[in-house]
């Protein structure tokens, strides 16, 4: 086991490399850079002089190669540089923002669970029945509202009922945990609901497949309650697929997250993508980049080790 | 054995109209999706005669109106006609929807056949750099291709956002177009046209490609939806289509929000336009899944 997550984390190696190239070379082709944005960008009359001191102080003028060979060094030793914008260090600009994201992305997937399971659940025992349709009808209807405008109209139920909105201000998980709760409940509810829908489907499809499995049978032969059948033989088999889509769902959420977070008016990992992106942010941008890939692959090896504790025929060499 | 039946009946032996029938009489739900879809497409070509105000004409007199008969789904911020806003954002949303799976979708297809029909090195290359491609989400992925491509008009078409929403689609095509191209290369009648000593283009082109029409019209369709989505989620960023050109995502950005309490109609319309036209799209591409290829999942 210990040997495999080695191997798997050494394998992960070509593939960061791979991004980090291709994100520090895509950035380059963008005309212009943060100099520009921040100095003239709100029409503010800057001598070409400044300009190009700015650009020397951040190293902006050093030839393409030794600017790609800096960044290649800074990675190697886990150093991903400063912000151009802010001059703060891109980690600390990430770590800042990176609890609310993950608590976000954790809640949602704990609604995604809690909503996707029974409802999957249900529509496979009544498969062709109008339950199955309606469920079929609720999950397109989550693919297909956008996850920003589900926040909207939460807000507009929020402030219909209770005159009240969520706070702007993130209050963290151990400094007030209620008040914490009340906020961050409404966006996980949005993402939440649409990311269930994927994984309904695919609690539907596979407790199909599996109730017609011999030992579902044989279950059912020897007696067992209908209900023990399908908690215990049943749904502990379909379940394995519905954790990879999971898994990968919250794997994206932590970068997937940033219309919603606009909507809330949240500082998370997605607002700093968008500002970045706007302000030709190039450090922080392949920070971010470099961050969103490194946990979708510690996220995927996370699932496959999970694969091993819930169904004890998986042995990883 | 239902599955046997399906797919005779998608014989292409058959004629046309009856097929037409066939399909609404199997897949009620996607011949109802597929009527949405064509009075949104008659809405948006026809935006001119349909809306019954110009969608930029700013009315300071009349602001944030609530549903009236003059106004049907209210005025915004600037007194413009909120209904005729979304009829011509029907128009934003199609041609980009279309425009941007069509060359998601092709791209894909071709990266998938040429994976499979050379195999090997090339396949290795080509779906490494899809990995890489697939683990990050698609709005990230759009996001740093709007930053690359800056702003770029065409008639008044954002191409760079065009291409910002086609790009993260062809990784995702590829690789199922990919799977499905492995049994077609396996034909013998690829081997015959390699004796017949055809070039790689031409195999590939003549007798790979449309043997994947299946899967490739799937996931064109499942993809317009995905692009719409994508389109309004980008355009409610501010990075998408810029005002005062009417998009659906546009019209839920800036000041819906702030006049929630005022103007609750300026957030609820446009976003029910926004999961009419997704919702249809997706549940034509599912029905379209079934009809075409019962055994096909994506």
């Amino acid at each position: 086991m210990f040997r495999y997550v080695i191997q798997r984390l050494l394998l992960a190696i070509p593939t960061l490399i791979g991004v980090a190239v291709v994100s520090f070379f895509l950035l380059r082709v963008v005309p212009g850079d943060v100099v520009e944005v921040k100095l003239r960008g709100d029409g503010g009359n800057v001598s070409q002089e400044t300009i190009e001191m700015e650009r020397k102080r951040m190293g902006l003028d050093k030839p393409l190669m030794a600017q790609f060979g800096d960044w290649m060094i800074g990675l190697a030793t886990l150093d991903l540089g400063k912000s151009m914008w802010t001059d703060r260090p891109v980690i600390e600009e990430i770590a800042i923002r990176l609890e609310l994201s993950l608590q976000v992305a954790i809640m949602a997937s704990l609604v995604a669970v809690i909503i996707a399971i029974p409802l999957g659940t249900l529509a496979a025992l009544m498969r062709g029945t109008w339950v199955d349709y309606v469920v079929r009808l609720i999950t397109i209807a989550g693919l297909s509202m956008p996850s920003f405008w589900l926040g909207m109209l939460i807000m507009l139920t929020l402030l219909g009922l209770f005159n009240w909105l969520p706070p702007i201000t993130f209050t963290p998980f151990y400094v007030d945990p209620k008040a914490n709760f009340t906020q961050l409940i409404w966006p996980a509810m949005a993402v939440g609901y649409r990311y269930s829908a994927v994984t309904a489907r695919m609690v539907r499809s596979q407790l199909l497949e599996v109730m017609n499995e011999d030992y579902i049978r044989t279950a059912r032969a020897k007696g067992v309650y209908e209900k023990l059948v399908i908690t215990r033989h049943a749904l502990r088999n379909a379940l394995l697929p519905a954790i990879t889509v999971l898994g990968l769902e919250f794997a994206f959420l932590i970068g997937g997250l940033v219309v919603t977070e606009q909507v809330f008016n949240l500082n998370g990992i997605g607002k700093l993508f968008v500002q970045s992106i706007s302000r030709n942010d190039f450090t922080l941008i392949q920070g971010m980049v470099m961050m969103i890939s490194g946990f979708y692959i510690i996220v995927n090896l996370a699932i496959d080790m999970l694969y091993a504790v819930f169904d004890p025929r998986i042995r990883y060499r | 054995m239902t599955t046997i039946a399906t797919t005779e009946k998608a014989e292409p032996a058959r004629r046309p109209r009856s097929q037409i029938l066939e399909f609404m009489r199997q897949q009620p739900m996607g011949a109802a999706s597929f009527v949405v879809i064509v009075v949104m497409m008659f809405a948006g070509v026809f935006a001119e005669r349909v809306a019954p105000h110009d969608p930029l004409d700013i009315d300071f007199g009349g602001i944030l109106a609530p549903p009236s008969w003059e106004h049907w789904t209210g005025t915004d911020a600037f007194g413009r006609d909120t209904f005729s806003r979304i009829i011509y954002g029907a128009r934003t949303a199609l041609i980009i929807g279309f425009a941007s799976s069509f060359i998601g979708s092709s791209l894909g297809a071709l990266l998938g056949a040429t994976c499979a029909y050379f195999g090997g090195r090339v396949d290795m290359v080509i779906q490494r750099f899809v990995d890489i491609m697939l683990s990050f989400p698609i709005i990230v992925l759009a996001l740093v291709v709007v930053a690359v491509l800056g702003k770029w008009q065409v008639l008044g078409i954002d191409i760079n956002l065009i291409f910002a929403i086609a790009i993260p689609i062809v990784p995702n095509v590829t690789r199922i177009v990919r799977s499905a191209a492995l049994s077609v290369r396996a034909m013998p009648y690829i081997d015959a046209a390699r004796t017949a000593g055809y070039s790689h283009l031409r195999i590939i082109c003549r007798h790979m490609l449309p043997n994947l029409m299946a899967p490739y019209l799937i996931m064109l369709t499942a993809y317009i939806a995905q692009a719409i989505l994508l389109e309004a989620s980008l355009s409610f960023l501010g990075l998408g289509v810029a005002e005062p050109t009417p998009a659906w995502g546009l019209m839920l950005s800036g000041n819906a929000t702030d006049f929630f309490r005022e103007a609750p109609w300026m957030a609820l319309f446009p976003g029910i336009a926004i999961s009419l036209a997704v919702f249809a799209f997706s549940l034509f591409g599912d029905s379209l899944r079934d009809w075409l290829d019962p055994k096909f999942k994506v």
